[in-house]
């Protein structure tokens, strides 16, 4: 029962006044708002995780125009050949397919020599999928990221000015964005491609078209609360510029609405190209996105299912990289929602 | 409220009548005529047509009795569909498109406030992982993609539902839940969001401090608090299944507004293409201020500021 602490005698001695504490001194490191953002961002696994799925996806992506240099490349006599991956007996995986019942050794059936091997099959015109994936995932992003850009260029400089420069110029412009955004986004990029014709260039702008809106609107919100700070007050009565008080000093302070938001926009923008694309108004054949494959893998889903699932894949799972990354970076730049 | 109303009823009609010019002058701008095969045909024969569709004249006068048919409801005649008026073919078509529109909204909103709700309920358990990376996947997954698995495997192997057209309820499962996916997603991330934030106000407090059951709580406090800031979303939602019918309705052919939006395009068939901008436009503008009207009556705080404003 008793308890016995072992203590010795020099415990009780006085703490001399060398070894005192300071109690004035900062002991944890000073982060920059990045930094402790980052720090935040670690925290968080599942956010994490896709920040380097992302970081994969955008490498293979990128380097894709070197190891995926033929997308185009058809070989009718290797039509509709299923996946196969030597030295792989799995089926769906060897070069297999299930016909009337029965699965036969397709690669044998069309007298494929032994040396060629498609590692995810190729499509109804003999083209290599796996290239044809690389390079449309190429696409689909590049496409999200420059329509994102776009949007951002133009939503930040509008939504800027409408609430530095405010009164009747506020008013106006705000009611422009009210007009574009009681239109459905999907009619305005419709027409958008009708006028422009299909490709890379209108389906951007299309979608930046309509997507600078909610960023216009966000970066207005938070610079109206930062017009009234001191330190932009100060600014302006020491005779800063307009433009430099934009840069120096609300940008940084916009940045944290900004990226949230940017996050946000990617997937949208790549979801919306891969809309248009399926429906047959965006990128035209012969070139890949990710909507042109899955449209045209749809069409043989029920024999030649991997034609769809590799691509739908491959955009649901950007899509869904995205958007947990972007879920995490609004915790990490907002920690006031985080700890709820 | 009064004054209000009736100014946001002026900047509906304004914003339709800028949207029809818009429209209007686009499409005079883009290449090509009704016409298929002009070079096979007489003088005569292109000039018996251009009067049928109204070509004839000057493009202001187009402009103008443009603008005046469509205030009535008229938006001339299609170019390729066997030469009905828009408006027919628009209206044989709006009854399926509404009737999914609505299932999605109501199923999508339902499920999307239970998940939503127990996730926050739930915070930083199992649950609220789970649904989370469900409404995850649903905001991720693209509606053709998930519409085509559902057909599939739903429609084709386990045969639960028709594959496709259009009959009896059973034919609306499929499609309703292709669309009401991403209302789902998005009802209950901002459910949570909403309920996780009122979990933690002072009468929340109060009423635990009262000593009020859990479920109590929940439902009389909570629920109701955290859903009122629900009907600022149903505006989005809608464009969104606006734009998901139009792949969706395609998939399990559903003659809808949807579908004859594709196909219009793919043929330019411009009037038909016109009508139904028109219509997506004010179905949407309508809804707009159907929620703000909606809103500040169940939220006093909102219509007095709406009044100033």
């Amino acid at each position: 029962m008793e308890e016995k602490m072992n203590l010795a005698p020099d415990a009780f001695e006085p703490v001399s006044k060398k070894d005192e504490l300071d109690d004035e001194k900062i002991v944890a490191p000073s982060r920059t708002f990045v930094q402790d953002a980052w720090r935040r961002l670690k925290q968080n696994k599942a956010s994490f995780i896709a920040l380097w799925i992302l970081a994969i996806i955008f490498v293979v992506a990128f380097t894709s125009p070197i190891t995926a240099s033929h997308p185009n490349e058809s070989n009718p006599n290797y039509a509709n050949l299923p996946p196969k991956i030597p030295g792989v007996n799995i089926n769906g995986l060897n070069g297999t397919s299930v016909v009337a019942g029965k699965r036969v050794d397709a690669y044998k059936q069309n007298h494929v020599p032994s040396k060629v091997h498609y590692t995810l099959g190729t499509d109804y015109l003999g083209r290599s999928l796996a290239q044809r994936i690389l390079r449309g995932t190429l696409v689909s992003l590049l496409i999200g990221l420059f329509a994102t850009l776009i949007d951002l260029i133009v939503g930040v400089g509008y939504g800027i000015v409408s609430a530095w420069k405010g009164g009747i110029t506020d008013i106006v412009m705000q009611r422009i964005i009210e007009v574009i955004s009681s239109v459905p986004n999907i009619v305005i990029m419709v027409l958008f491609m009708l006028v422009l014709k299909g490709g890379m260039l209108p389906i951007i702008l299309a979608i930046a078209f309509n997507g600078w809106t909610t960023m216009a609107r966000l970066t207005r919100a938070q610079t109206l609360q930062l017009k009234s700070q001191e330190y932009v007050l100060a600014a302006r009565t020491l005779g800063e510029s307009t433009f430099k008080i934009a840069i120096k000093h609300l940008l940084p302070n916009l940045s944290s609405v900004i990226i949230i938001q940017t996050m946000f926009t990617i997937p949208s923008a790549i979801f919306f190209e891969a809309f248009l694309s399926y429906i047959g108004i965006g990128i035209q054949a012969p070139t890949a996105s990710l909507g042109t494959l899955i449209s045209d893998g749809q069409k043989n889903f029920q024999f030649l299912p991997y034609q769809m699932w590799y691509p739908a894949i491959v955009l649901s799972v950007i899509m869904i990289a995205f958007n947990i990354l972007a879920d995490g970076l609004r915790d990490a730049f907002d920690p006031r929602t985080a700890r709820r | 409220m009064a004054k209000y109303l009736l100014k946001r009823i002026f900047y509906l009609f304004l914003t339709l009548f800028l949207i029809a010019s818009i429209t209007f002058f686009l499409m005079k701008l883009m290449p090509g005529t009704p016409l298929n095969n002009q070079a096979k045909l007489s003088p005569q024969q292109i000039k018996i047509i251009y009067e049928h569709y109204g070509l004839n004249k000057p493009v202001w006068q187009q402009y103008i009795s443009y603008i005046v048919d469509a205030a009535h409801g008229n938006f001339g005649l299609s170019y390729q569909f066997s030469d009905q008026p828009v408006s027919y073919l628009i209206s044989s078509r709006i009854g399926p498109s509404l009737q999914l529109g609505a299932q999605a909204i109501i199923v999508g909103v339902f499920f999307g406030i239970i998940v939503g709700s127990l996730s926050a309920i739930r915070k930083n358990t199992w649950i609220d992982g789970a649904s989370t990376f469900i409404s995850i996947l649903g905001i991720s997954i693209p509606s053709f993609v998930l519409a085509i698995l559902l057909q599939y495997y739903l429609g084709l192997k386990l045969q639960w539902f028709p594959i496709a057209d259009w009959g009896g309820f059973s034919y609306t499962v499929l499609p309703t839940l292709a669309l009401a996916a991403s209302p789902f997603a998005e009802t209950s991330r901002f459910v949570r969001t909403e309920m996780v934030d009122v979990l933690g106000s002072d009468y929340i407090e109060l009423a635990k401090a009262k000593g009020l059951s859990r479920t109590g709580i929940v439902w009389h406090h909570a629920l109701r608090n955290s859903l009122i800031p629900l009907v600022t979303v149903i505006g989005p939602l809608a464009a969104a299944i606006m734009t998901g019918s139009m792949v969706v309705e395609n998939i399990f052919s559903v003659p809808g507004i949807g579908e004859q939006f594709v196909k219009s395009i793919l043929v330019n068939d411009y009037p038909t293409i016109m009508g139904v901008t028109m219509l997506y436009s004010a179905l949407l503008c309508a809804i707009l201020l159907l929620t703000d009207i909606v809103y500040g009556i169940i939220d006093p705080r909102i219509r007095i500021s709406g009044n100033e404003g």
